[in-house]
């Protein structure tokens, strides 16, 4: 049977240099975050140059995003929440993007490395930390008291707050992550499936119609959750800096 | 996203007038109001939001809330160990906060607990955005 992990093996391409003993390495990975960033930039500098009052295909489609995700950050995280839209736009794109091109034949999903779907959760969470006690000061810190609890428990529900914000960059990440690695995977062994009972004979061929149907239904279903996460990605991303934004209300 | 055409006649007044945008987002939330209450209170679960398109993601989705709880929780508490040389106190203290905190964040995101930092009686003017 086809190896289903052998997708998120990371190789060098080459190597850019030496940092310390560390070797810096351009690998298939950051050559796919490099083609998701030139597609987006493609989509959004390149179709809206021409800049058409009545927009053409790719250019409806940039601005779709543009405003689809502007409703969703003004609506969940209010209208200060616009100052963070550059931010929250990139990941949304970027996630999108790259969950798109590893849907790809023979492509690479970066989003299925958990090292980089961590890496975009820090970044939200600490934003988060900084922004709130930039803005807010020790308000911020409200967050973790709620209104209307009785002296004597307020310690546990303190620390149970805590607790909670702190799982907030675990779940953040492991669900982009997860669910890319589990799609992936569930679509390689179908997929292996096809070829190990084409290769009984006849009786096999037409079994393997069944796995094959399966295999183009989770493909389908493959496009909508890369697609569903980018934007689960992006309205959480809303939902936690509106916590740095309005702590407490 | 597929109210293109809508969205695209109201665009110019959009920088000009706060007013306009401020009457729009309050009628908006006049019609989650409208909708919310009649699905979430002993339904207990929205079950036509954007985000869950299946009940495999659903229950993703609270799966890994709950998941992250307890394992920052007792990530935490081993740290604190470790730190502290308290061997298993903090481990067993914070594991059982970080379940409990799982499990407030499995009943945020399923809406039935009012988000951080409100107190309970705000819970239905501000809608749970989940």
């Amino acid at each position: 049977m086809e190896d289903p992990i052998h997708q998120f093996q990371i190789e060098n391409l080459f190597t850019i240099g030496h940092i310390g003993p560390y070797e810096i390495a351009f690998t298939n990975s950051a050559a796919f975050m490099l083609a998701t960033v030139l597609v987006i930039c493609a989509l959004l500098l390149l179709f809206t140059r021409k800049d058409g009052l009545v927009p053409g295909r790719m250019q409806s489609l940039a601005e779709l995003s543009y405003e689809f995700m502007a409703k969703t950050v003004r609506d969940s995280a209010g209208t200060e929440g616009m100052k963070f839209f550059p931010f929250i736009f990139s990941l949304f794109m970027f996630i999108l993007v790259s969950n798109l091109l590893g849907s790809v034949p023979y492509g690479f999903t970066i989003s299925s490395h958990i090292i980089i779907t961590v890496a975009m959760a820090l970044f939200v969470f600490l934003t988060v930390i900084f922004y709130g006690f930039y803005k807010n000061g020790p308000r911020f810190l409200k967050l973790f008291v709620p209104s209307g609890i009785p002296i004597y428990i307020l310690p546990l529900v303190s620390a149970i707050e805590v607790l909670s914000f702190f799982s907030r960059p675990v779940s953040h990440s492991v669900r982009l992550f997860a669910n890319m690695l589990a799609g992936h995977i569930t679509m390689k062994v179908f997929a292996s499936f096809i070829t190990m009972l084409g290769a009984i004979g006849l009786v096999g061929w037409f079994g393997a119609v069944l796995p094959f149907g399966l295999i183009v239904a989770l493909t389908g279903l493959e496009i909508l959750v890369a697609v569903l996460q980018a934007y689960v990605f992006a309205i959480l991303t809303c939902i936690y800096l509106n916590d740095a934004l309005h702590p407490g209300h | 996203m597929a109210d293109g055409t809508q969205h695209h006649d109201d665009r110019p007044e959009k920088p000009a007038d706060e007013a306009a945008l401020s009457a729009r987002l309050k009628r908006l939330d006049e019609r989650l109001g409208q909708t919310r209450p009649g699905e979430l209170p002993d339904s207990g679960a929205p079950a036509s939001s954007t985000m869950d398109s299946s009940a495999f993601a659903r229950g993703f989705r609270l799966s890994t809330e709950l998941i992250g709880g307890v394992i920052v929780g007792g990530g935490l508490g081993w740290l604190a160990d470790s730190w502290l040389g308290t061997k298993p106190w903090a481990f067993i203290v914070l594991l059982m906060l970080g379940f409990v905190g799982g499990v407030l964040n499995v009943m945020r995101s399923a809406g039935l607990a009012p988000p951080a930092g409100q107190a309970g009686q705000e819970q239905q003017e501000k809608t749970d955005r989940d």
